[in-house]
């Protein structure tokens, strides 16, 4: 029988986005069934439209900077912006895949999406704009995987 | 050494040369040869890991100006 993986993603920024799907595409290349629970601001990784998922200087004192900056000048107007930018030409030149893709890769990979229903009703967020191929469940419903998984992460 | 297919994984990192060598092994038969050409030292590790995880042996590895050449047996 196939190993499991299962995988809670509890986080937006485009740091924190990478190693669930990084993991999850891996995990199910090596033939893991894989299951990754949205829940919280990881919900936000499942938005059709990943443009919004930025990365922050700011309370990240471990982000290598090309310069050095004190933090009056890191939480200036547009400077989310910018290292957004910074971070994505990075992982461009490097080889690193866009989010878009290696999620698209994960669900080529039969790997399943779960969506915390609890945080889409939280948030008031609107259905229409998440994939559609993720699931809403909860706890519970994540709980039935997870208990029979050989690795189970919370990122 | 004889292959079936060539995968080009030149310039991408973790995890696609591993991705995208499952991806081609796919459309493969059992026992055709899969070469994969990545400039991802880390592919290096990750390739053999891949092999002893899924049972594809992993027939040959070669570096070749700074490239690396792995040939890959789909069982």
């Amino acid at each position: 029988m196939a190993k499991k993986m299962a995988i809670i993603a509890t986080k937006g920024t485009l740091d924190m986005a990478y190693p669930p799907f990084i993991l999850a595409s891996t995990a199910a290349a090596l033939g893991y069934d894989v299951q990754v629970f949205f829940t919280f601001y990881g919900l936000q990784l499942l938005r059709k439209d990943l443009s919004d998922v930025k990365i922050s200087p700011l309370a990240n004192p471990a982000m290598p900077m090309p310069v050095s900056m004190p933090v009056m000048v890191q939480m200036l107007p547009g400077m989310e912006s910018m290292a957004t930018m910074m971070m994505k030409q990075k992982l461009a030149k490097h080889g690193v895949a866009s989010l878009e893709e290696l999620r698209d890769l994960c669900l080529e990979a039969d790997v399943k999406f779960i969506a915390c229903q609890m945080t889409v009703d939280l948030f008031e967020f609107d259905k229409s704009e998440f994939i559609e191929q993720c699931e809403y469940g909860g706890a519970a419903t994540f709980m039935g995987f997870a208990g029979e998984t050989d690795i189970c992460l919370f990122i | 050494m004889n292959f079936d297919k060539e995968l080009n994984a030149r310039n991408l990192s973790c995890p696609l040369p591993i991705v995208k060598t499952k991806k081609a092994l796919n459309d493969m038969t059992s026992n055709q040869v899969l070469k994969v050409i990545s400039t991802d030292s880390g592919s290096v590790k990750d390739m053999a890991a891949f092999a002893e995880q899924t049972g594809n042996p992993l027939l040959a590895q070669e570096e070749v100006n700074g490239e690396f050449v792995f040939y890959m047996k789909k069982k």
